[in-house]
């Protein structure tokens, strides 16, 4: 049975063109992945669907109504939730969900009943008196979940559910949902993280406002069976994998773990054969990522020009380290007793969901936030006494970028040269380093809230890179950004590298810590494993993913 | 209209705003601050201001006059011998004028000629001539007890508020300023918290209707409106001593008629400011500076350019602040307080009217 029917649907916001003619059918008893980059117009379509704005052209029809026309039917048979849960913080749960509860008309008679079955199917009978600005971020995606669900709608509508929440939460509410649709219950799950589209029965694969791909995923991944390969090498992982992307064969290559995956082009004949000069091959599974990769046309080559022009970092002896850093805000522990030293010319990952105390010690690390005890050193330098002298050594790009939308881009890369101490000569050639390294020519005039994010994202690592820093921190470099962004990106990363630059870089994007070559998982305020992200996989057993590894050693700190 | 999803609504509003320690600190603690700063702060009137007294005889009347100078609550006297002394003082800003008596002023008292000499610190023409006339009134009353002859004078009264203390004035008027701030900047910013969380956009997905949700945010802000108004009038009858000539049930009844195109306007705010900041800023300028200066609460509105005096007209907060005058210092004035009255609820009819046009059941920008 077909609970959403969108035919031809356009819309538009001034200049841009959020959705360009998304025709589709959704199924009831079905999960549906909504899956894309940010600005694919996944919460636009949502939205539509919502009935909280109206289509430019053509036509939706959800649960049989029109959600603009029959607004306040639709409202009877239509759940969302939208990206941040629509909770009042400031109520308790149990008095968000009676408010949705009247708001929705639940007959008095059976309000009881209702909040008896949402509370016991989210678990959170426990926390009814508790204020939802004071639960975890799992808990509040419950509470979300659950006035979404207070009519017992035949849609759902989720907006980005999993964002920067806790693996295990995640898993927890993908079960709740999965429940869900057995009952009849058509769900549609908008997401950024590819990975959550294998777990989806259908998808709807979103880009730049078009749909790319609809069916079951299975069905997508399907045509890369024998086209994906495993290569290990004994060699510099780096290295291979620029030797790799420079292949015509290849269509896509990454790194994952201590291997290089590769994607080979479609036709290519004696398959793995080819590889074997460069490694040890293995066949591996195709993942939604390749499949995407390959609608879109295969990744960006593995040559960064930038890191060319780079001089090779020459200073010795580690690059970061910080002994039992500890951050306490009132009687919360933001940052407990962390420990851990990177290597020069090494990639080093903080994982860990919203609130796991990721942030608070990169702050710290950056001399952004003075810790309650332990010590930190960035290039040698104690940040208790040197904090700016440090801070003239590393190279800090972060999550929003921070760009001034009003200035052009030519004079963002001015600024930052400026505030970095370059002057006259050395000054402009670096900005013109800068900006043949990033190709941003044609760009020069432009403000940077008119780019795309790909854009944004290289104008934020060339300002980052002015003062040729030995050491850069990421904060969240790539989550949402488009696969092929995220490996042009992660080529200049691996660029530098190769010359010896150090990175740190914190995300909450399990597949981002592929690209590390060791991981901290930050749980709660600690440290709970530091490891290559092999090992750390491997600790969950054969095959995992890295979500898996995390949600095995987060359950593990728990019955431990 | 659904009085289920009304109440419901109104209830929420009622929890957050009991819960919300800036929503409590706007509409108990900042009034109180503010009346207290106009009632003792801010103060217009004159007193204890610096004089020098110049006393170049010693004569018996010379000196009674220089007493009865130092003897007035309007002047700190400091007495000098020469002229040169307190000149400097006065240069310095120290003294704002002084008296000089002459050596000669018994010889003029008998012929009748002028008798003193008042010098003033002409930079601040206000007190200048404070100091010229409450100068010149102490020595007519010297004159007059004596039985001397005094030249025809002017002799003012003050009606209503017959002290002439601005502090009976600007109370009242506080209190109007407090009520634009609780019913303009409260409901806007409370509005645009709802979008800047996404609240908003999940009230927007449920049945409720657009009326719903304005009104179940308005009664919870016009009650603390009221509630705030009492509040003020105690402080202001009990703490300032200022007069309530009227009756509590008008003082109610206006403050009611100025809630609604307070609230009206903080809705329309709202309407077209989705975030905080731009609410607030919004509000600021088109709510809290015309109720402060076009309003006639610091600025007389009848001596103002007539384009200004016009531009008064549809500040709500002016009606406020001449029916508070006129049922704090004079009573209930039956005409000018319906007058005013139907004023304040025909803007802020074309408030409400405004703020429903403007807001839609969707999330279009």
């Amino acid at each position: 049975m077909t609970a959403i029917v969108l035919d031809d649907v356009h819309k538009r916001f001034g200049q841009a063109r959020a959705l360009r003619g998304i025709s589709a059918r959704i199924a009831a008893g079905r999960l549906t992945g909504l899956v894309g980059p940010d600005g694919a117009g996944k919460t636009t379509l949502i939205r539509l669907m919502a009935g909280l704005l109206t289509p430019d052209q053509g036509q939706l029809r959800v649960a049989g109504l029109d959600p603009v026309q029959d607004s306040e039917v639709l409202a009877e048979s239509v759940g969302y939730m939208p990206q941040r849960f629509g909770l009042y913080e400031d109520l308790t749960v149990q008095e968000n969900l009676h408010l949705y509860a009247e708001l929705r008309g639940v007959a008095k008679a059976d309000y009881r009943a209702t909040l008896d079955r949402l509370l016991a199917f989210t678990r959170l009978e426990p926390f009814t008196d508790r204020l939802a600005g004071r639960l975890s971020g799992g808990m509040k995606q419950k509470l979300g979940l659950a006035c979404a669900l207070i009519t017992s709608p035949k849609v759902l509508l989720l907006d980005e559910p999993g964002v920067g929440v806790d693996p295990v939460s995640r898993q927890d509410l993908w079960r709740m949902v999965q429940a869900l649709t057995g009952e009849g219950m058509a769900v549609v799950w908008a997401t950024a993280y590819l990975e959550e589209a294998e777990q989806c029965e259908e998808v709807l694969l979103m880009n730049e406002g078009r749909l790319h791909f609809s069916g079951r995923p299975e069905a997508l991944t399907e045509r890369l069976r024998h086209r994906c390969f495993r290569l290990a090498s004994a060699g510099d992982k780096r290295a291979l994998l620029a030797q790799v992307l420079a292949r015509p064969d290849v269509r896509d290559a990454t790194i994952q773990g201590e291997c290089v995956r590769v994607v080979l082009a479609e036709g290519t004949t004696g398959a793995g054969a080819a590889l074997a000069s460069l490694g040890e091959v293995s066949a591996a599974p195709p993942r939604f990522e390749d499949a995407f990769i390959d609608l879109l046309g295969g990744g960006p080559g593995g040559h960064s020009p930038l890191a060319d022009r780079m001089p090779a970092v020459t200073t010795r002896g580690d690059r970061v380290s910080c002994r039992h850093l500890t951050r306490r805000f009132g009687d919360f522990v933001a940052a407990d007793d962390v420990s851990f030293t990177v290597r020069p010319g090494e990639i080093m990952g903080l994982l860990g969901p919203n609130g796991a105390g990721k942030s608070t010690t990169f702050k710290m690390l950056c001399g952004l936030l003075k810790p309650s005890s332990g010590e930190a050193r960035v290039a040698g330098v104690d940040l208790r006494h040197g904090a700016s002298d440090a801070k003239l050594r590393l190279g800090y790009m972060a999550q929003k970028f921070s760009l001034y939308g009003l200035l052009s881009v030519r004079q963002n890369l001015s600024f930052y040269a400026g505030v970095y101490g370059l002057r006259g000569r050395e000054k402009r050639a670096r900005i013109r380093e800068m900006i043949e390294g990033f190709q941003l020519e044609p760009l020069l005039d432009s403000a940077p809230d008119q780019l795309s994010l790909g854009f944004k994202q290289r104008l934020a690592l060339a300002c980052a890179l002015m003062h040729r820093p030995p050491i850069l921190f990421l904060d969240e470099p790539t989550s949402g950004v488009d696969p092929i962004t995220r490996r042009e990106f992660w080529t200049h990363i691996n660029g530098l590298v190769s010359k010896g630059v150090t990175v740190l870089v914190t995300t909450h994007f399990m597949d981002e810590a592929e690209y590390c070559d060791r991981v901290a998982l930050m749980y709660r305020g600690r440290v709970i494993a530091l490891d290559t992200p092999d090992a750390l996989k491997a600790r969950a057993g054969q095959g995992a993913s890295m979500e898996q590894a995390f949600i095995h050693l987060i359950e593990a700190q728990a019955h431990g | 209209m659904a009085s289920r999803r009304l109440l419901a609504l109104v209830k929420k509003e009622s929890l957050q705003i009991l819960r919300d320690p800036s929503a409590m600190l706007i509409a108990f603690v900042l009034p109180v601050l503010l009346l207290f700063l106009f009632a003792y702060a801010v103060s217009l009137d004159i007193r204890q201001l610096h004089l020098g007294v110049v006393l170049q005889t010693d004569s018996a009347q010379a000196r009674s006059l220089a007493a009865e100078f130092a003897g007035t609550p309007y002047f700190r006297v400091r007495p000098a011998r020469d002229r040169r002394e307190v000149e400097p003082l006065l240069v310095r800003g120290e003294l704002k004028g002084y008296v000089l008596i002459p050596a000669d002023f018994d010889r003029r008292l008998a012929r009748g000629e002028p008798l003193v000499q008042v010098v003033t610190d002409g930079t601040q023409p206000n007190t200048a001539s404070f100091v010229a006339g409450y100068a010149r009134g102490v020595l007519s009353s010297w004159l007059a007890e004596r039985g001397l002859s005094v030249p025809v004078m002017l002799v003012p009264r003050f009606w209503f508020n017959p002290e002439v203390e601005t502090r009976r004035f600007l109370v009242p008027g506080a209190i109007a300023i407090i009520m634009t701030m609780i019913g303009t900047l409260l409901t806007a910013l409370v509005v645009a918290r709802e979008w800047e969380r996404g609240t908003m956009e999940a009230l927007l997905s449920t049945p409720a209707r657009i009326p719903e949700i304005l009104l179940g945010k308005l009664l919870p802000y016009f009650a603390l409106g009221l509630v705030a108004t009492l509040g003020s009038t105690l402080l202001a009858i009990h703490v300032f001593d200022v007069p309530l000539r009227g009756s509590w049930s008008t003082l109610l009844l206006v403050s009611a008629c100025f809630l609604v195109p307070a609230l009206g306007q903080g809705l329309v705010i709202s309407a077209l400011a989705r975030n905080q900041f731009i609410a607030a800023q919004a509000a600021l300028f088109s709510g809290f500076l015309p109720a402060f200066l076009l309003s006639g609460f610091l600025f007389e509105i009848d001596a103002m350019p007539a384009p200004i005096r016009w531009l008064t007209l549809i500040v709500p907060a002016r009606y406020f602040i001449e029916s508070l005058h006129s049922v704090f210092l004079v009573g209930d004035v039956w005409p000018l307080l319906l007058r005013d009255m139907l004023a304040m609820l025909a803007i802020g009819a074309v408030m409400f009217a405004l703020a429903r046009a403007r807001t839609r059941k969707s999330l279009e920008p």
